[in-house]
Formats: structure tokens, sequence, C-alpha cells
């Protein structure tokens, strides 16, 4: 596929319109269908039984009790999984997360789930099962999990990348190591060295829906389902996987989704709902609730980071190290490899070194948490640049122009960056109006920039043009956030036809070839590509179509606003034909028309943000309040500049709660204790001012538009940018996020002391 | 014939006796996927878990058709997922 | 145990059965089939569920069914004049206020509720009236904007 088009100075005739989404109208009358507003006739409610312990070994399971309750249809454990995975230790671990098998690894793990004929029963039928647990000593801080001695989680984890392999088990489970150059004689040239430690606490998501599905299994092998979710056949493939059923067979329809942000990548609930429905031969509804969406699903990382810095005072960082302990829960995972390798990305140095060391522990297994990793190491290490910056008396926006990545750097995880755009993202906030602001009292203003890879992925699409002449397309990529509309803007760019022409829906699992999950902020990118081609294709088709009509030869046929035109003297008597004419006809021209597109897209290009945060600090209640904030941030092509905007400031607006306010609190005990949204407390939307955002268009090459991913990169720098405000509100470096009322009055009194 | 140079990440490196990068023969990341389990075997479950290639900093996690230009600057890098 | 319950809802004179430990919530969404209020958290947090009962905003999750007996309630399923769409959801569409749409009729009962109170509201005034509702996908800008536009308009 070339992208033979100037991207630069290409004139779009839809693309970029702000028009009304195609789902606007059943979403703002409550006719839309979110995961928990279907039903079928005999459905079951399901209700899942849960540990109350950190950590224990089951040692026992009575479900009798409950099977006998009049209305309880089904009680299953995990004897009713049996173990199909073939030695994929990554499905064995997510089977063992949807459900406990031999032991409990967190607050909330499932172990038993019900299904009857009215949530009442179910309750009841939970409270009649028995399971005899061996408590054991919990862990669930990362840099005590990393100790030689905390209780161990698995017996098959061994030490990976740190050394000769271990013969003793371990919750430390990986160490990797990323950068260039010497970085001890980098310090040696510095005039200047910083050392800090930093600490980031466990979030969630915080989407608004709960997870939610209804499942229907037949004595057959047949299956439905109907789920909120981020990627339906991924769903398919794995609950298929798991439950040995045949993945054709189980037809997976995507409601409209509230919410995921990455936290639902993954399967929970749903494997649990097809085994209840396989058992009571009746459709099972398992919507969860919002304490066990906090509990039981998958929050992101909590983190512990060393930073060392130094630099020159002519504003040359000369060495730049970060140490990256994150936890990813009960299971292994790589977030903090992840955390190491976007450390440093924004940056040109010649001597960089990022170790990052991954670790077990009692927690919830974590998910992807938009732009998963990444926020949490920009946090430490846009405040090292901010200090060194200021210990050298360098401006640190100044500071980040001067050591930003451009084209040609060798990237701090490796590969040497082609064009980018953090350049223009810095000189764009250093010219900004925000910048120049006059500041309040007690307010501080923070500036950081951040970075994300963006993905493409399997994407396939199918488009439809109707006998009347309108086009219908179905995608299988999710709508998380007004995608659709993007898509019908790309297909009517491509036909020349009016953007009310195009209607897209989202196909489900038996309509469609395999799409990846939206997610990777692949959404709009991958499917509008797919989308585009298409789009050719059916043009393709309908110069066919009307080269049989005018009986000439295909070459002399041209696709020219929405018509097909027969070029040359020759021809010059034959009347345009529209694609209302062509569709009219296609019976007779050899049938209808489709044109589709099975892609599999890269190069959605790594994506740069700066973000410019104001922030007023109360000194006596250590109460924050943003009082400005401004998001730039290249976008490739904006296909709808509303959607675009709001992927900024949503992102935005999540990175600030959890700069301020969000964390999972653990007990002794190793319990949650503030599963609610009364104490896990997200923004509302009295705690902030408008977001301004900029959208820089710096083309994409490798889409038909420019366009590159947008969704994910907003999350990144506000840790960094909050944080850096505040410490220049109250003159504390802040380290610890959230930064809770308690904590920064907590720094500014042991910073007075 | 035409050797290209792929650069490791770290946890490739002791695979191949802690060499930062090698020299192998292959025209797609197809090809040099099935070369480098071939000659080193102990990669072949990094690259079952999943591994990215970037050709002169464009990364590419699935088209395994791509081509691999002669002098291009090669990089494999784990599969980062997105949220 | 249960009640039997006469009432309004969207103007329509309705008669259900209840439990009396049943939310007004899962009366709507389970017996009447109005799906349109949501329960984000059951626990009167985050304002998905937000119904106007007897002209006053309240949680439908924090409210019994059983105690709606003679009492007018509205969901988001009356806000519009049948295919005409409230100026607040016909803006709401237009300034693109919501991503996902989970928490959207929620925003609309409380922004109804807020102008018919406040036909004037400031923008400070807009967001403490709207902060009983969570959004996670927007930032509340274009939110805010919209109820703006929508207060405009309605002023003319």
């Amino acid at each position: 596929m070339s992208m033979d088009t100037d991207l630069v100075t290409k004139k779009f005739k839809v693309i970029g319109t702000r028009v009304a989404r195609p789902d606007g109208i059943d979403k703002v009358t409550g006719r839309a269908r979110f995961g928990a507003d279907a039903s079928m006739p005999g459905q079951l409610v399901a209700l899942v039984l849960r540990s109350p312990h950190p950590h224990a070994i089951i040692k026992k399971i009575d479900t009798s009790k409950a099977e006998k309750l009049l209305g309880v249809k089904a009680v299953i454990t995990s004897a009713d999984f049996p173990d199909y995975t073939n030695g994929d230790r990554g499905m064995l671990d997510i089977l063992e997360n949807c459900m406990a098998r031999k032991k409990v690894y967190y607050d909330g793990h499932a172990v038993a789930a019900v299904a009857a004929i009215d949530a009442a029963t179910a309750r009841a039928a939970l409270k009649l099962i028995v399971v005899d647990y061996k408590i054991l000593p919990h862990v669930t801080e990362v840099d005590d999990a990393l100790k030689h001695d905390s209780p161990l989680l698995h017996d098959h984890i061994f030490t990976e990348g740190a050394g000769p392999k271990s013969e003793k088990p371990s919750n430390y489970n990986k160490q990797a190591e990323y950068g260039h150059g010497d970085i001890e004689a980098g310090f040696k040239q510095a005039d200047v060295i910083i050392e800090r430690s930093y600490k980031t606490e466990q979030t969630h998501q915080g989407y608004i829906e709960p997870h939610s599905c209804l499942a229907s299994v037949s004595p057959d092998g047949s299956a439905e389902m109907w789920v909120c979710t981020q990627g339906h056949f991924v769903y398919r493939n794995q609950c298929a996987a798991l439950l040995g059923l045949d993945a054709n067979k189980l037809r997976v329809t995507a409601s409209e989704i509230g919410g995921g942000f990455g936290g639902k990548t993954h399967i929970w609930a749903e494997p649990l709902a097809l085994a209840l429905s396989r058992k009571a031969n009746r459709p099972v509804k398992l919507t969860m609730s919002r304490e066990e969406v906090f509990r039981c699903t998958g929050p992101t990382s909590a983190a512990s980071i060393d930073v060392k810095i130094g630099a020159t005072k002519d504003g040359t960082i000369t060495a730049a190290f970060a140490e990256l302990r994150y936890t990813s829960g009960c299971f292994p995972a790589n977030w903090a490899e992840f955390g190491a390798m976007t450390a440093w990305a924004c940056y040109d140095f010649k001597n960089v070194k990022s170790v990052s060391k991954d670790a077990v522990s009692n927690r919830p297994k974590t998910a992807a948490y938009r732009a998963p990793s990444a926020p949490i190491a920009a946090f430490a290490i846009e405040n090292a640049i901010d200090e060194v910056a200021k210990a050298v008396g360098v401006d640190p926006l100044e500071m980040r122009i001067k050591n930003a990545a451009r084209e040609g750097t060798k990237s701090s995880y490796g590969p040497v960056y082609g064009p980018i755009g953090i350049g223009p993202t810095l000189q764009a906030a250093k010219n900004h109006p925000h910048m120049k602001a006059p500041l309040a009292p007690n307010t501080g203003r923070g500036v950081a920039c951040g970075f994300w890879f963006n993905f493409g992925g399997q994407t396939c699409v199918d488009l439809n043009v109707t006998p009347d002449g309108t086009v219908t397309v179905a995608v299988g990529t999710m709508d998380v956030g007004g995608s659709r509309a993007s898509l019908a803007l790309a297909v009517a760019e491509e036909l020349g036809v009016s953007y009310n022409d195009v209607r897209v829906i989202v196909a489900d699992t038996s309509s469609l070839g395999h799409n990846d999950m939206t997610d990777g902020s692949r959404g709009t990118f991958s499917s509008s590509m797919a989308a585009i081609f298409a789009a050719r294709n059916a043009i393709t088709v309908m110069r066919q179509k009307a080269s049989k009509t005018w009986e000439i030869p295909l070459e002399d046929v041209i696709w020219e606003d929405g018509h097909a035109r027969a070029k040359g003297a020759s021809h010059g008597n034959l009347a345009p034909l529209s694609i209302k004419d062509i569709a009219g006809n296609a019976g007779a021209t050899g049938g209808p028309i489709a044109g589709h597109s099975e892609i599999v897209a890269d190069n959605a290009g790594v994506s740069f943000g700066t973000h410019i945060a104001d922030c007023h600090v109360d000194p006596e209640t250590g109460q924050t309040k943003i009082t400005r904030y401004t998001v730039i941030q290249d976008a490739g092509k904006a296909m709808h500049p509303s959607y675009v905007e709001g992927q900024y400031q949503g992102g935005a607006v999540q990175g600030i709660g959890w700069a301020l306010n969000e964390e999972y609190v653990y007990g002794k005990n190793g319990r949650l204790q503030n599963p609610a949204f009364l104490d896990y407390r997200i923004p509302v939307c009295s705690d902030l001012p408008f977001i301004d955002t900029q959208i820089l268009e710096i083309p994409n090459p490798h889409h038909p538009y420019g366009v590159r991913g947008v969704g994910e990169t907003p999350i990144v720098p506000p840790l960094a940018a909050v944080s850096i405000a505040v410490t220049n509100a109250t003159g504390v470096r802040m380290t610890h996020i959230p930064m809770s009322p308690p904590r920064i009055l907590k720094a500014i009194k042991t910073h007075r002391g | 014939m035409s050797h290209i140079e792929v650069h490791l990440w770290g946890a490739l490196r002791p695979l191949v006796g802690g060499a930062l990068s090698v020299s192998v023969e292959a025209k797609t990341i197809r090809e040099l996927f099935r070369v480098l389990t071939k000659t080193y075997p102990g990669m072949e479950p990094h690259i079952k878990r999943g591994v990215a290639v970037a050709i002169n900093g464009q990364i590419y996690r699935d088209q395994l058709d791509t081509k691999l230009p002669i002098n291009a600057e090669i990089y494999l890098m784990p599969r980062v997922p997105g949220g | 145990m249960s009640s039997h319950v006469k009432t309004t809802i969207n103007g329509d004179a309705v008669e259900f059965v209840c439990a009396n430990d049943e939310s007004l919530l899962d009366v709507l969404r389970n017996r009447m089939g109005l799906t349109g209020a949501k329960e984000g958290c059951g626990t009167g947090d985050c304002g998905a569920c937000s119904v106007i009962l007897d002209g006053r905003l309240v949680c439908s999750c924090l409210v019994l069914g059983a105690e709606m007996s003679g009492k007018k309630v509205e969901t988001i399923e009356g806000m519009a004049d049948g295919n005409k769409l409230h100026p607040l959801q016909q803006h709401f569409i237009d300034g693109a206020a919501l991503q996902c749409g989970i928490c959207t009729p929620g925003f609309l009962m409380a922004a109804q509720a807020l102008l018919r109170k406040n036909p004037d509201p400031s923008e400070e005034e807009i967001r403490f009236g709207l902060a009983g509702n969570l959004c996670r996908c927007t930032g509340y800008d274009k939110i805010v904007r919209a109820v703006q536009a929508a207060a405009k308009e309605m002023r003319a």
C-alpha cells in the first residue's frame, strides 16, 4: 500500500469536519444498549463468591448446600474448568485469575459462582458455600515483594534477566535494561547531579460502567454472548479456548461500552457466565458490582522509582539513569520493562540507562491502563529533569527543548528515530499564551512531556453499497469514543459522497474476520485505514460496473466526486454515473457492490505531548486546585477534531485524578479499604477548569490521511505536570503520587521542620 | 550474500553470548524470526511471547511480510501492549 | 415482602409489584424496561442512575421502588418531546459532550434539574450543579459547554 499523497497540503472535503455521530441520538435518549441493558427469556442472575483473604490455600470448597437451595440452577468452582491451556502459561494465568484453583492470591479473587432465578436467591446461595482456607502471609508493596524473604506467591517463577538463573523461586520475576553510552563517564562530566526516589500508588481505569455480560450456551456447544468489551474477538477466542468451545460456535456481540481505557481488554466474569450457562442450560447474566470492579478486575501497577541525572551548566544532560520497580499484581507481567522503555524516550542523551524490576504481589492482576506504565515513568523522569534544570539555573522548558529527541536521535529504548513531533510540541508550548499568563499567589506552573508508541494490528472492514446507493460499513473495532463518526468521514471522503450517506456499525464475531482490540490508540488509525482500502476496493467494483454499462475499457473509467466518469474525448457524450445509478443497476452488472479489507496495520506512529498545568495549593489544607490546563499533542491528522480534543481532555483529567487523589489503599490485613467512588476519588466537574487543547498535525506517512494514534498519550504527562506545578507552588519537591492533601501538608511540614 | 545487522534488547543478549547485535541473512521479518529461532533456539520463547521489530525507527508488530532493507537499522524490542 | 405500587413515569400511569428492598433503579431497569438509568456504583456516588422525582434530582439507586406510590418520576426516556430532542440533548450531540455515553442520561437529568431551578447559571454554578455526576471519558469540558449552549438557547 503506497501513501502517494502529499499529506501536508492535501485538501479534504469532509475529513476534519465536526459531524454528529451516528450513535448520538441513542445515547442522549437512553436507547443505546450497554452491557447490562440486554436480557434474554429465562435468564438467570449470576453472583461470584470471592476470597476475603489476600493470600491463602483453598483446602476445601463445599457447595452442596448452595446447590440444593430452591431457585439455584448451577454452581461452579475451578473443578468446572478443566485445563485446556496445553502448557500455555499465559492462558493458565488468565484462567486461574478468573477462578482460583489451588490458592487465592488477592482480596476478591473468585472462588465459586452461582446462577439463580433472582439476585436474592443468588446472594443466599453464596452464603451457603463453605470454603476452608489456610491463610498465608501476604505482601502488597512492590519493594517488599522484591525482598528475597517476601511471602512467595508462585513456585514456578524464577527471576529472569538478573544474572544467572536462580535456583529458588521468587516474587521478583523479571529484570531488564535499556540504554546506551557510558553513564558513569557521563556523571563525571556533570556539574550537578540530582538523585531522588519516587513512588506512585495503584489506580484503576475507573470506567463508569461495571463489567457485564449475558451468556447463553446450548447443549450442542454453540453459544452466544453479549458483553461490554474493548475486544469482542479476543474475548471470543479466549473464552472459547478456556471452555473448550470451538471459536466459530461462540458468537460474541459487543454492546456499547461504558468506558474501558485498557481495563476491558481482559476477561474476568465472561468464562464464569458461560460455564454457568452451560451447566444450567439457561442464559446467565453476570454484572459486577462497583466494589467488585475495584477489588477484582485489573488496575494499573503501583511503583517505586529511583532517578539519577547529571547536567552541565549550559543545560546539557550528560547522564540519565532510572531504576523502575513495578508490581503486576498476583500474576507476572512486564510493566516495569515497558516503563523502562518509555522513560527517557522524549530525549536525546549520549549516556542513558534504565533498569526495570517486575514483581508479583497480593494484589489483583494488573491490566493495561491507557499508555500502560508510561505515566508512572514520566512522573519520575520529568520531575528529575525539572529539578536538575533548576539546579543548573536553566529554564526547565528550555532544557527540554535543548535535549529533545529529533530525527536521527538514538532513542533510549534502542532504535533511531525517523521524523518525530516532540520538538514541535515543545515549541508550541513555549509559544502558547498559557506560558505567559500571570500566576496568582500560592500557584505554581508545571510543564511536562510524554511519549507513547501507538499500535496498528489486525483489522477487517466490510463495506456494502445498498441498492439505493447508500453505504453500510461493518467494522470489528469497538467504538470507545466516537470512532464510528470518523470512519464514516473516511469512507465519505474516499467515495466522494455525503457523510450522511454512510452508516458504520460494529459487527459481531460471526460476521467479520478477526479484529484486534481497541487499545494502543489504534481504533481510528487502523479501522480508518481498513475502511479507506475497503472504499477503494468498492470504487474499483463500481468502475467495473460502469465500464460494463458503457461497454468501454476499465482504464477509461475514473472515479471523481462520487461518480464514475468516462475519460477521453471519444466518450464525451457519456453522462457520469452516480453511486445511486450504479447501485440501482447492480444486478445487471454482476451483482451486489461490496468492498472489503483485511489488513494488519502497523506504524500508527509514536506520539508526543506537552502539557502545561497551573495548580493552586492551599497552604493550610494542602488542597490543590487546577486553575488552568493546556494539552498540546500531535495527531497527524484530526479526522474529527472534536473527538481528538475529547481524547486530549479525557486523558489529561484521568492523569489529574491520578496525580491528586486516586489510590488503592490496602490495610495491614491486605484487604482493599476503598473499593467505592466515595473514597476512590476521581475528578468531578467542580474540580476542574476548561481544558485547553492544541492539535498539531504532523502527518504520519504510514496512513492515507496522515492519522496517528491519539488516545493514550494524553495521560502520560499529567502526573508530572501537576506534581511540578505543586512543587513550584509549595517550594517542596513532591515525590509521592497521589499528592493528596495530607501528603502535601506532610511534605511542606517536613521541609520546614 | 546479504547480511543484516540486528540489534537485540537486553533480555536476548545472554542468548547470543552477550553480544549487542547479531548478523543474519533475512529478507523479511518472518524470515528473520525463522533464522533467529533456528540459530539461537533460546530465542523461541521470546519470539512466541511477542517481539516488535523497529526498522529505521518505525515499529512493526504484526506485518511479518515487511521487507528488511540492507542498510536499515533493525532493532528487536518487546511487544508493548496498549490500553 | 412486596408492594403493589401505582405511580407516574414520564407522564404515563404505571403499576408494578416490587420487593420492599428493591431500588427504584432496579424497578425501572428490570420491571419497566427503562434501561436509560444506569447502575454505575449502587451507592449514590456516581449519578449515572439520576432521575427526577417530584421535581427533585435523586439517585434512583438510593430510593425504594415501594416509595413511589402517587409520585411523579421523570427519566431520560421522557426527556425528548416525541421525536423532537430537548435542547440539552441536541447540544450534547452537537458539542461532542459524550464519548462512551454511559454517564450521559444521568448528566442530562442533572442538567435539566439545574436549568429548571437556575436558567442562567454561571460556569461555576454549572460545575457544582453537575458535581454529583461522574464522567471518566470527557474531562467535563465539553459537557459544561453543551449545558451553557443549551441554557442560552432555552433562554432565548
